[in-house]
C-alpha cells in the first residue's frame, strides 16, 4: 500500500467534525485538524488520536501535508485555499467556494496551473438519484427540455435568533449561499451558468442581517428556464429536502435524494432501461455503497473521491472542482446583483424553435 | 432481548424510499393516539418490545404506558439517544459551547467550568455525557428499559473521529445506572465491534442494517456476515426489508439463517404488514422471545 495521505481538517464547526470523522475513518489516511476555538481541540486533542493546531498559518509552515478539507465559515474560504495551493497542497473546500466569484475562478486558475486537486463540497452531485437525472438528461431522452423548478425547504431559521456567520450575509450565511446554492449547483451541473437571471427576491423573514427566502427565474442558453424557489424557515420538512423537476418536449423528470422518476412520452433509444409512460427508480438501486456511512453516502464519497484522486497522484477530482464551484458563485452573484437593481442580469438566451420533423407547413418554410 | 421489535421510523415522517410517503406518514401519526393504535396493534400480536428514539412524542407514549400498567403489563421500551436533531438545533442556536451549556443543570459545577472557558479534561467529558444520558432517560422514570442504545448518527461520528472512549462511558454508564444492556446503532458494524473491542468491550449488542442486497452495510456483506458468524458480536438487524426492496419473506428467511443473529426490528403502520412480519419471524426463528 502507497503511504498515507497526510490530510488536516481545518475549522470543527457541523459540517467541519463531520468531515473529520470522515477522513480519520478513512484506511489511507493520516488525520490532523485545526480549529482556532479552545473548546474542540482541547476536548479532541485529550481524546482522540489526530494530532490538532490552532493556527492555520503555522500548521502550514510546521506540517508536511498533502492536503487540507477547509470547512470554515464562507468568507474565510478565499485566503486559506490559496495559502494552501501556494504551498502545493492538494484543496478540498466546503460550499459556497468563495463569495467573489473572481476570487473562485483565480484559484481555479492557479489549482489547475500547480496540477492540484481541487473540489468543492457540493455533495447532492454524489447523490445517486440526481446522477441519474443527470444521466437522463444528457443521453436527450427528454427531448428539449423548456421547463424546471429548482427547490429546497428546510427548518433553518424558524424564529428570531442569534447571530452567526451563517445568519450574516457579509459572511456567507443566508439562505442563498448555504441553501439555494444546493439547487443552483445542480442547475450549472445540468445545463451551465444562466445566460440572464430576472426576477429575483431575497426575503429577510426572521433573520436580521440576511435573507430566509430565495425566488429566481434563471434562463439557460438553448431553452430551458428554470425556478428557484428556496426556503430554510419551512418547518415541515425534518431536514434539507432538496428536490428538481423538469419538463421537455419528450417527458417529464423529478428527482431528490430518494428517488428518480421519469415519465417518458415515447421510449427513447438513448435509454433502453427506460420504457414509456412512468419509470421509478429508488435510492436503494441507485446507491453507490461507502466504506464508511455517517449521514449518508454523498458525504462519504466525496471525501473518499478526495482522498482518492490524492492518494491515485490523479489530475482531478471526479467531480466538483473549483472552475464548476466558480460557476455556482458566478450565478449567486448574478441573482444578488439582480435583486439588488431590479434590471435582468445577462442577455436574453437564444432559442431555437422546437423541430417539426417532415411535415413542413409554409409557415415553417418561411421561418426557417 | 425478544426477537423481534417495533421501530419507530415510521411514525416521525422518516421513510428512506419516498419524501411522499414519508409527509403521508406525519400526517397521519400527528396524533398520539394514532401512533397507540397501531402500538396496539404490535403488542397484542405478541410483539411487547418498542425501540424509540427519545424524541418529545415518545415521552407522551411512555406517560400513556405509565398511565395504564395493567394493559401494558409486559411492554418494554429499548430507547436510543441521543434525539440527535435536539442537540443539532441547540448547536445552531446556541454556539458548541452554548449548547453543551444549555443542558447542563443550573449552577452545577460542569456549568460554572464551561462559563469560565476553563480546559475541558477527560473527565469532565465523562460527567458531561452522564448528565446528558441522564436527562436523555427521564421520559423513561419507572418503566422497563431492558436495553439502550446509542443513536447510529452519534456511535457513528464518534468511532469516524476515533473518540470511542466516549463509546465506553455510555456503556458504562448504562450498566451501573439503569442495570440494561447497553446497545449501539451503527451504519458501520464490523468497524465498530473491532473499536469497541479495543475498548474492553465484548460481545456487544449491535444494531444495524442488515439485508440480502447489502444496502447500506459499509465494509461490504461479506464482513457482516464473517463478523456474526465469529460470534463476537449479537446482532440485530435493521432494513431487512432495504426499504421494501426485497419481498418479506424472501427478506427474513435470508436474514433469520445468518449465524450470530439476536433479533430484527422494523417499521409497519399496518395490521396486514405487522402480523405478516411477525408471522415470518416466528416461523423462521421459531418463536418471538429466547428461552
Amino acid at each position: 500500500m502507497s503511504k498515507p495521505v497526510r490530510i488536516a481538517v481545518v475549522g470543527l464547526g457541523k459540517m467541519g467534525l463531520s468531515h473529520f470523522s470522515l477522513v480519520h475513518a478513512h484506511p489511507d489516511t493520516e488525520t490532523l485538524a485545526c480549529d482556532a476555538s479552545g473548546f474542540m481541540v482541547d476536548v479532541l486533542s485529550k481524546n482522540t488520536p489526530a494530532t490538532f493546531h490552532k493556527d492555520y498559518d503555522r500548521m502550514l509552515a510546521e506540517e508536511a501535508l498533502d492536503a487540507v478539507v477547509i470547512a470554515t465559515p464562507s468568507r474565510a474560504h478565499a485566503p486559506m485555499v490559496r495559502a494552501a495551493l501556494e504551498k502545493g497542497i492538494h484543496v478540498f473546500c466546503e460550499k459556497p467556494f468563495c463569495l467573489d466569484w473572481q476570487d473562485a475562478v483565480a484559484l481555479a486558475d492557479l489549482a489547475e496551473q500547480k496540477g492540484l486537486i481541487n473540489q468543492v463540497g457540493y455533495h447532492y452531485r454524489h447523490v445517486g438519484a440526481f446522477q441519474e437525472m443527470k444521466r437522463i438528461i444528457d443521453s436527450g431522452a427528454l427531448g428539449r427540455i423548456t421547463h424546471v423548478m429548482a427547490e429546497a425547504y428546510g427548518p433553518v431559521v424558524l424564529r428570531p435568533k442569534r447571530q452567526s456567520w451563517r445568519t450574516t450575509k457579509s459572511e456567507g450565511g443566508g439562505c442563498l449561499y448555504d441553501y439555494a446554492a444546493h439547487p443552483l449547483n445542480l442547475l450549472n451541473w445540468f445545463f451551465g451558468v444562466p445566460a440572464q437571471v430576472t426576477g429575483s427576491v431575497l426575503t429577510s423573514i426572521f433573520s436580521e442581517g440576511t435573507d430566509d427566502e430565495v425566488m429566481s427565474t434563471l434562463r439557460f442558453e438553448n431553452g430551458p428556464t428554470a425556478q428557484l424557489s428556496v426556503n430554510w424557515s419551512d418547518e415541515s420538512h425534518r431536514k434539507m429536502s432538496t428536490k428538481i423537476s423538469m419538463i421537455g418536449t419528450n417527458g417529464r423528470i423529478f428527482a431528490d435524494r430518494q428517488e428518480c422518476q421519469l415519465y417518458l412520452r415515447a421510449p427513447s433509444e438513448a435509454l433502453p432501461q427506460y420504457s414509456k409512460g412512468w419509470n421509478v427508480k429508488y435510492t436503494t438501486e441507485l446507491t453507490q455503497e461507502s466504506w464508511f456511512y455517517l449521514r449518508g453516502e454523498e458525504y462519504s464519497n466525496q471525501i473518499d473521491d478526495f482522498i482518492s484522486a490524492v492518494r491515485d497522484a490523479k489530475t482531478r477530482a471526479t467531480e466538483n472542482d473549483f472552475r464548476s464551484a466558480a460557476a455556482t458563485d458566478q450565478s449567486i452573484a448574478m441573482i444578488l446583483e439582480n435583486s439588488d437593481t431590479g434590471i435582468p442580469v445577462g442577455e436574453a438566451p437564444r432559442v431555437s424553435p422546437v423541430a417539426t420533423p417532415q411535415k413542413r407547413s409554409w409557415f415553417g418554410r418561411a421561418g426557417a | 432481548m425478544d426477537k423481534l421489535l417495533f421501530g419507530d421510523n415510521q411514525f416521525f415522517g422518516i421513510n428512506h424510499m419516498s419524501e411522499e410517503k414519508a409527509r403521508a406518514q406525519a400526517m397521519r401519526f400527528q396524533d398520539t393516539s394514532a401512533i397507540m393504535d397501531v402500538l396496539d396493534i404490535a403488542y397484542d400480536a405478541g410483539i411487547r418490545s418498542f425501540m424509540c428514539t427519545t424524541h418529545d412524542r415518545i415521552a407522551e407514549i411512555a406517560q400513556i404506558v405509565r398511565d395504564n400498567p395493567d394493559r401494558y403489563a409486559d411492554f418494554q421500551f429499548y430507547p436510543c439517544m441521543p434525539y440527535a436533531h435536539k442537540y443539532a438545533n441547540a448547536v445552531t442556536d446556541h454556539g458548541m459551547i452554548g449548547a453543551v451549556q444549555h443542558f447542563m443543570p443550573e449552577g452545577g459545577l460542569l456549568k460554572t467550568a464551561l462559563k469560565g472557558g476553563a480546559a475541558l479534561a477527560t473527565k469532565d467529558v465523562d460527567g458531561i455525557a452522564k448528565i446528558l444520558i441522564d436527562a436523555e432517560m427521564k421520559m423513561f422514570a419507572g418503566l422497563k428499559t431492558p436495553v439502550i442504545f446509542m443513536q447510529n448518527v452519534f456511535t457513528d461520528l464518534l468511532l469516524g473521529m476515533g473518540f470511542t472512549g466516549a463509546l465506553k462511558v455510555f456503556h458504562d454508564h448504562i450498566l451501573e445506572t439503569y442495570d440494561a444492556e447497553p446497545a449501539f446503532i451503527t451504519m458501520n458494524m464490523p468497524m465498530l465491534v473491532e473499536a469497541l473491542e479495543a475498548e474492553g468491550i465484548t460481545n456487544p449488542i449491535v444494531c444495524s442494517n442488515i439485508n440480502k442486497i447489502g444496502f447500506r452495510m459499509c465494509g461490504g456483506l461479506e464482513a457482516y456476515t464473517d463478523m456474526m458468524a465469529s460470534g463476537r458480536v449479537r446482532a440485530i438487524a435493521m432494513s431487512v426489508y432495504a426499504s421494501g426492496a426485497i419481498p418479506p419473506a424472501e427478506a427474513i428467511e435470508w436474514v433469520s439463517g445468518l449465524p450470530g443473529l439476536k433479533s430484527i426490528v422494523f417499521g409497519a403502520s399496518s395490521r396486514g404488514n405487522i402480523i405478516g412480519t411477525r408471522d415470518l419471524v416466528a416461523q423462521h426463528m421459531g418463536g418471538l422471545q429466547h428461552a
